[in-house]
């Protein structure tokens, strides 16, 4: 198995060298598919054998009544909402993510630091900065970007909910009604996601094909992955055709 | 950004001061602000972890004892920010002093002493506004922890880093996590040019240096201040500019 790496500075108090497990990441904004690709690869993982535990973007306990309380007041600024971001991961990296890869499990990742990349770069963050500040994170051995075009992405989510301040970063264009707003905000997120593609070699998946389709191109790129690192007790998942 | 280490340009300025726990900075530091609005200054006064965003999550956390290095290093970094955004740049841009008891330094000390990568703990703070004096009150661990116990007899769970693991002991565990800190305090106070005051000194010794060095290092600032004072008390002022060629002590 490759060698577990942090991002950046790391946490100079954890030792990698126990922490096993695998990190599988699905990036992708919100109405691509996400959650229900992810439970499809759970039971599948699971039905394997493999111990899977998912871990989300913006759950843990520790921070989240901030965030609640900011994004209801619209009261974050740049700076505190990559800062309170960071540190609900920061929670969830340690707490959930760290533990579970240290007992063996495989982590489904329901988006990870990229999320978190692509949102404060397309807000105009210093790109330095907000990867130093992730450089806390453990470089997935996976991460597969469902990607769809901001057009399909509109329609998916006005059938899903009605468009949400945030998502449709109202925060960034004030002067734009939530539509255009929803379409040049998620532009840019796409923008940053297909910039970070190359640099972080994610396996890109067209998410506008069929669910069916989807999951087995997800099957496949994560057998590819756990057939790396399976150790002679250990079988990679097959993927059925 | 790299901000902490460029001079800013609003018309205030920042006073920040850092010391370990008991070291005094507080009561300096009001003394001094007590000193600049009698002259006439426009003081705003802004203390470390304050912020209404971070409040009720760090207070959960400490509660449940569930902060590692790395979240208690963000939540600060946050409350910071918040702070930052709000209370410490406009009254700069409003021409006003600013002082701050604790500053971006105390993080870089203490999470650092808990644990985290000094390299990554800096990196937060890039976006801060480098102060135009920083002033170190340094004193040794016995004579801060001595002034902490007279004045409430028990140590703070983490103050006394308790949460490191260091020790059972708080008086214990204080003295080996506040040296760490001290050691990181000693490493910043030439990497960002602090001005040392040796916090031993009876207090009103230690006022005098530092009155005399925030009048040295904002002459500019305070010069119209200074001068109406000097009108309206004559003599009171010549003796202050001899204290202030006698006493100075910026290592």
């Amino acid at each position: 198995m490759a060698k577990r790496r942090f991002m950046g500075t790391g946490l100079p108090y954890v030792d990698l060298s126990e922490v096993n497990g695998h990190l599988l990441v699905v990036e992708g904004s919100d109405g691509v598919g996400r959650t229900t690709q992810l439970s499809l690869l759970r039971t599948w993982l699971e039905v394997q054998g493999y111990g899977v535990i998912e871990t989300g973007w913006t759950r843990s306990a520790l921070v989240r009544e901030s965030i609640d309380l900011a994004k209801a007041g619209n009261a974050l600024n740049l700076l505190t909402f990559n800062l309170l971001y960071a540190t609900d991961f920061a929670d969830r990296l340690e707490h959930e993510i760290i533990p579970a890869l240290r007992s063996g499990f495989v982590v489904l990742a329901d988006r990870y630091v990229y999320t978190a990349f692509a949102r404060a770069l397309a807000r105009g963050t210093d790109p330095e900065w907000i990867r130093r500040l992730y450089g806390i994170a453990i470089e997935p051995d996976l991460v597969v970007y469902l990607r769809v075009d901001v057009n399909t992405l509109i329609h998916r989510v006005l059938l899903a909910d009605s468009l949400d301040h945030w998502e449709a970063g109202l925060d960034q264009y004030p002067q734009l009604d939530p539509y255009e707003s929803f379409i040049k905000y998620q532009s840019d997120v796409i923008r940053e996601f297909d910039k970070m593609s190359d640099e972080y070699g994610f396996t890109v998946i067209d998410a506008r094909k069929k669910v069916d389709e989807i999951q087995r191109e997800l099957r496949a790129a994560i057998s590819a992955t756990l057939s790396q690192s399976a150790g002679a007790d250990v079988v990679a998942p097959t993927v059925d055709e | 950004m790299a901000r902490l280490h460029e001079k800013h340009t609003f018309p205030g300025r920042l006073i920040i001061v850092e010391g370990i726990d008991g070291s005094g900075k507080t009561t300096q530091a009001s003394l001094l602000r007590q000193w600049l609005v009698s002259l006439g200054v426009p003081v705003f006064w802004t203390e470390w972890n304050s912020s209404a965003l971070v409040k009720s999550s760090t207070k959960k956390a400490k509660k449940d004892n569930t902060l590692t290095p790395t979240t208690f290093s963000l939540l600060h970094v946050t409350d910071f920010a918040d702070r930052l955004s709000y209370k410490i740049i406009p009254p700069l841009q409003a021409g006003m002093v600013v002082i701050a008891d604790r500053y971006a330094f105390t993080a870089f000390a203490r999470d650092t002493a808990r644990g985290v990568h000094p390299e990554w703990v800096r990196s937060l703070y890039d976006f801060a506004i480098k102060p135009d004096l920083a002033v170190y009150f340094k004193v040794p661990i016995r004579v801060s922890l001595r002034r902490l116990l007279s004045a409430r007899m028990k140590l703070k769970f983490y103050e006394a880093g308790m949460d490191t693991g260091l020790s059972k002991d708080p008086v214990e565990c204080f003295e080996l996590f506040q040296s760490r800190v001290l050691d990181e305090y000693d490493r910043m106070s030439e990497e960002f040019g602090f001005h040392v005051i040796d916090a031993v000194q009876p207090i009103e010794a230690q006022q005098k240096q530092f009155r005399a060095l925030v009048s040295r290092e904002l002459q500019s600032y305070l010069a119209p201040y200074l001068a109406a004072k000097e009108q309206k008390t004559g003599n009171e002022s010549k003796d202050s500019t001899v204290r202030r060629a006698g006493t100075q002590n910026d290592g």
